[in-house]
């Protein structure tokens, strides 16, 4: 079993909370649509505070920043990548891209970052920072999210 | 990914996941979930290859059309993590009088400079500086030579963090002397442990901290499980 099967079949081993009333959001037209990316890769602006092992708290990321530290405390996963293109993690200037298009409305003007490695009860994020950087995003305008796990 | 969908969906935000496990997309049963079979650490699949980036958002996207969820998709490529070390020359060696992890470190600094300067932010400096990561393998050297651990004094007095930092550098250098295709999931890691005398060196202060009886969390994350 090589090193990306063994962390798949540890994570399906995972406990996994339930959501017994799930919401649904009847989007509006893409077109129409401000967009943001919500990552679960630990990245955040240099000069920004970084992440603690099990941090439960997020970063949010300007728009128009490129200059990203991955601040993930995992080793079971491939950090190379994002080094060599943001974009396999955060699709940052494929989203330009699809607006300049016209294929989205908007980027939003940030985005938000957690750390993946989260503690297994998942209660903060569940409870607090992340309604907490919900809120702040749809402040904000965004209408869709699209996120993206590492 | 999954847990935080279902949290910004009830903040009034439509959701798409671009789910890694399939298994755990399916139980936790966010609204709108692709499922990506592709190497984890790369959810849009490909580096550097913009349309096949395109492609996954199209699918990502299309969901948003689905009249009820929760919806879960797959897309149709799989990647596969390459196992195949990284083809990357090493410096030779230079100074006899020093452990073969802190030569190479040295070695390898100005490829390590040369990708800072062309990427313009570093992932090293968790616990130590990339000035600092020739010392941090000369503790782990001593560590795998016999040194007790808890009183080496490894830099930041963090086991994870520093092999992390070192890994980083080695990794971060090796982008400016690889030519040819984007490296594959895995190439750099196995390239890392199986080819450097740093990855030996980590390996080995690793195996010394856990037979001190170490717990479990200092010795096992300073390398990918597998290791």
């Amino acid at each position: 079993m090589n090193g990306d099967q063994m962390m798949r079949a540890h994570s399906a081993t995972l406990p996994a909370p339930e959501f017994p009333n799930p919401a649904w959001v009847t989007p509006k037209p893409l077109a129409e649509s401000m967009v943001a990316i919500v990552t679960s890769a630990a990245l955040y602006a240099a000069g920004d505070e970084g992440f603690s092992n099990a941090d439960t708290s997020y970063r949010f990321i300007a728009s128009d920043r490129r200059d990203l530290v991955m601040g993930h405390w995992s080793p079971n996963f491939d950090h190379t990548g994002v080094a060599i293109d943001l974009n396999v993690v955060y699709p940052i200037d494929r989203l330009t891209e699809l607006a300049e298009r016209g294929i989205i409305g908007a980027v939003a003007p940030r985005h938000v970052s957690f750390a993946g490695n989260q503690p297994d009860d998942v209660a903060t994020i569940r409870l607090d920072s992340g309604p907490a950087a919900a809120a702040a995003l749809r402040k904000d305008g965004v209408d869709v999210v699209i996120l993206t796990p590492v | 990914m999954s847990v935080l969908a279902h949290v910004f969906e009830a903040a009034g935000i439509a959701t798409i996941v671009l789910s890694s496990v399939r298994e755990m997309a399916a139980k936790v049963a966010p609204p709108r979930a692709l499922h990506c079979e592709f190497p984890l650490g790369r959810p849009l699949g490909r580096p550097s290859d913009p349309e096949f980036q395109h492609d996954v958002l199209a699918r990502a996207f299309a969901l948003l059309e689905a009249p009820s969820g929760p919806v879960l998709a797959d897309h149709p490529e799989v990647i596969e993590a390459d196992e195949q070390p990284l083809a990357c020359s090493l410096p030779p060696r230079f100074d006899p009088n020093v452990a073969p992890a802190v030569d190479e470190a040295r070695g390898l600094r100005k490829a390590y400079d040369r990708t800072l300067a062309r990427r313009g932010v570093t992932s090293v400096g968790r616990a130590v500086t990339a000035d600092e990561i020739p010392h941090a393998l000369a503790v782990l050297d001593a560590i795998a030579n016999g040194q007790e651990w808890t009183t080496a004094g490894i830099p930041g007095g963090n086991t994870v963090a520093v092999c992390h930092d070192i890994s980083t550098y080695y990794e971060e250098a090796a982008l400016e002397l690889v030519d040819g295709p984007v490296p594959g999931g895995r190439a750099m890691e196995d390239w890392f442990f199986d080819k450097t005398a740093a990855g030996a060196t980590v390996l080995a202060a690793r195996a010394a901290i856990r037979d001190a009886g170490a717990k479990f969390p200092i010795w096992f994350y300073m390398t990918p499980g597998q290791r």
